[in-house]
């Protein structure tokens, strides 16, 4: 069966617990999740998930479908078919001597990405693009001396005008019952 | 308006839903709620031995009443007790709501005594679980509970309270209506899927329906019969649909699959449009996917899109309450009569009966269970464990009263038929409640038969005795090379345990006595124990073999187990 990366975007309650439901459903499938975005979204109470994952379509859907199921997920979707641009944001320390800062300098600009710190052995570097585009100044940036890599993970939102996702709100906010997820919470973290 | 504490909160709650009967354990972390108790009479709370019998009797008094059924744990190992019961009732879709204590709130994640990651753990297993953090929004968790845990597709729910909570105080205030945006199950069909799916109908010439769980729980049986009636379709029960259409009704076909009527496998086989209705393709009903109903359209009803096309690909799916679909539905069918089909269904039948009970002075299990149908009237309710005794009260279950029949169909757990004939007995006082049991599974959960004498429930048990794990050792024989390894154990005497536990034990090894004990034990007021020591080597057939299709299903084998068998 052929498989291909898959974008999902939820909305889910900000909950304490939601984030374990979710990973609990790939796990039971035995999906490995490639990537995982969290963080407020338009509407308050709610957050927003960007998942990659990669599969074959029918056990995606399968899987999407028992998400939905999920009473803290509100919306749902996958948008691999859908028009929508996708971006993923990176940090990059690299090695950086005095005689080679200059020739990083200049991939850096090659990519459009920024130097956010310069120290006497090392720069750390952002950018921000497609995964292939992190993919490529990464393998440049590596002969230099990678010490520390992170990347997000891929968001995603659909072109034009029409919702990726949407939820019903009430005053452009999201409320369950009156003091959950409102900060009062003694334990656990948020998501 | 006065402030109530949160043990006090929750028995207010569950009163405002309506709740009479609780199953539950007292235990550190719900001390408060044991506490508050008194206040509430109207309450009746039934002290189980054991964590998971509260589950599986509150799972069993659900099926019975269409209602929640409800059972509370204190925290750590009552908790942890009560997750065989809730995979239960989260795998036969039975609305269940688990009220558990937890520690006291700070020492939640510090591994307190008797500290158990309750919500953490029943993730896979419950439809919806939270862990309550203020003492406010206990009254709307558990109104939410309720809910989430009867509507839609039901499923169990827990609620996690920590102790501390339940001392706390604050207004009563219960929500008048839960409204959840992620929550919105579709309960009516869609009208174009359901022109569809009555054109399909028309069209087949040979049609069959297949009922599951889901006509039992929208309690739809009156709407399956007129479409039967109507379109003149056979009716195939799953192990979970039985009580779901008349068992003596002439289009009743009884069970499919791996010990279903072979008829009914090669109907299936053979068919043009699978009518599928509140089931989902179990592994059990279908055998190998690949070759399942290979000339079959299907369509297929269901409240859960999940279990659309999962199994198996629907040509005209129909998401909503099997209740409600079949009601939109009827006025659309067109009156059809399928003779030529259903005589092509008779003459298989004919030459393959399936369920003859041989002829034999010998006490063979078969002959017990169908003894006990002809005997216990039209109102008698079953409770049954897993195994091969299961198997044979399905096959031989031909009776007319709805939603009768109470079985651990997706998790398969032994020991389910002692609490759950409990739950039912609780749920239905004046009626016949019967327990079949295996000598297996009723030593999983023996010490529950104290509640009969405790809360007077007169519920007869039935323990097809053949000294063996019946199922395994039927597998160890046809599968591994008759190698019975761990399937005799040392039993107890039944009918001292049974004494010993204020119940009337009987035993019953010679068939001449079988109903003349069945009928004693209906005459009895309390509850009795029958240990019927069966034939020990019986196989359950018909069998379609593990990972075989339907079309390779065995009606009786024709030549008896070898010798290695004994």
């Amino acid at each position: 069966m052929t498989t291909r990366l898959h974008t999902i975007v939820a909305m889910v309650e900000n909950r304490p617990g939601v984030l374990n439901k979710i990973a609990s459903k790939w796990r039971q499938r035995g999906f490995n999740i490639e990537s995982l975005t969290v963080g407020p979204s338009e509407t308050a109470g709610l957050s927003r998930m960007t998942f990659t994952v990669d599969g074959a379509a029918h056990d995606i859907e399968q899987v999407t479908k028992q998400l939905y199921k999920i009473i803290e997920v509100v919306k749902i979707s996958d948008i691999t078919a859908e028009a929508a641009v996708a971006r993923e944001l990176a940090l990059i320390k690299v090695s950086a001597s005095k005689e080679n800062r200059s020739a990083i300098v200049e991939i850096v600009d090659i990519f459009r990405a920024n130097i956010i710190d310069v120290g006497t052995d090392s720069m750390v570097v952002e950018v921000t693009g497609t995964e292939d585009k992190v993919d490529a100044i990464v393998a440049m940036l590596k002969p230099y001396g990678l010490k520390e890599l992170v990347r997000t993970g891929r968001v995603a939102m659909v072109r034009g005008s029409a919702a990726t996702v949407s939820a019903p709100t009430e005053n452009g906010a999201y409320h369950r019952y009156r003091s959950a997820g409102e900060g009062k919470a003694k334990v656990g973290t948020l998501i | 308006m006065t402030k109530i504490n949160g043990a006090e909160i929750i028995l207010e709650s569950l009163r405002r839903e309506g709740v009479e009967v609780v199953f539950g354990y007292p235990g550190g972390a719900n001390l408060p709620l044991y506490d508050a108790l008194k206040k509430y009479p109207d309450i009746r709370h039934i002290l189980v031995r054991h964590e998971q019998s509260a589950a599986h009797a509150a799972d069993a008094y659900a099926r019975v009443t269409g209602k929640a059924g409800v059972c509370w744990a204190t925290s750590g190992p009552g908790a942890t007790n009560l997750v065989t019961g809730i995979a239960n009732a989260w795998m036969d879709s039975v609305p269940l709501v688990c009220i558990t204590g937890a520690v006291v709130s700070w020492l939640l994640g510090r591994d307190g005594f008797q500290e158990s990651d309750i919500t953490g753990i029943t993730i896979p297993i419950t439809k919806h679980n939270v862990l309550v953090l203020n003492v406010e929004d206990i009254a709307p968790a558990i109104a939410e509970a309720f809910h989430i845990a009867t509507t839609g597709r039901p499923g169990p729910v827990l609620i996690d309270i920590p102790r501390d909570l339940q001392q706390q105080v604050a207004e009563f205030e219960y929500p008048e209506k839960i409204e959840l945006a992620g929550y919105q199950p579709t309960t009516q069909g869609h009208p174009q899927q359901i022109k569809k799916a009555a054109q399909l109908i028309a069209e087949a010439e040979k049609p069959l329906i297949l009922a599951g769980h889901g006509v039992v729980i929208a309690r739809a049986a009156e709407e399956l019969r007129e479409v039967a009636e109507k379109t003149d379709i056979p009716v195939i029960t799953t192990l979970l649909g039985i009580g779901g259409f008349p068992g003596s009704h002439e289009l009743n076909m009884g069970m499919p699959g791996m010990h279903g009527m072979y008829w009914n496998n090669m109907a299936i086989q053979d068919a043009d449009l699978l009518i599928a209705i509140g089931m989902r393709f179990d592994d059990r009903v279908t055998g190998a996917l690949k070759d399942f109903a290979p000339h079959a359209k299907v369509v297929h009803i269901d409240i859960d899109p999940a279990e659309i096309s999962k199994n198996v690909k629907a040509a005209v799916p129909i998401v909503g309450d099997v209740k409600n679909v079949l009601q939109q539905l009827i006025p659309q069918l067109k009156p059809a009569k399928h003779t030529a089909w259903r005589r092509w269904i008779a003459d298989v039948r004919a030459k393959h009966p399936s369920i003859t009970i041989p002829e034999t002075d010998k006490l063979i299990p078969q002959y017990v269970i169908k003894k006990i149908y002809e005997l216990s009237g039209p109102d008698a309710w079953y409770a049954t464990g897993v195994g091969q005794h299961q198997m044979w009260a399905a096959q031989y279950f031909w009776g007319d009263h709805p939603y009768s029949f109470v079985t651990s169909g997706g998790l398969g757990t032994m020991g389910f038929e002692v609490p759950a004939a409990i739950g039912v007995q609780v749920a239905r006082p004046h009626d016949t409640v019967w327990s079949f049991c295996g000598d297996g599974g009723f030593q999983m959960t023996l010490q529950e038969l104290a509640l009969c004498t405790e809360y007077e429930l007169p519920v007869k048990f039935a323990i097809i005795n053949n000294n063996y794990l019946g199922m395994v050792r039927q597998w160890q024989d046809l599968y591994y090379g008759g190698n019975k390894e761990s399937v005799r154990m040392f039993q107890p005497d039944f009918v001292k345990l049974a004494e010993s536990m204020g119940i009337t034990g009987v035993r019953v090894s010679d068939k001449a006595l079988v109903a003349s004990t069945i009928e004693a034990a209906l005459q009895h007021p309390g509850a009795v124990v029958i240990d019927f020591q069966v034939e020990d080597i019986e196989n359950c057939y018909p069998m379609m073999p593990p990972g075989a299709s339907l079309s390779d299903t065995i009606d009786q084998p024709k030549v008896q187990e070898p010798e290695f068998a004994r």
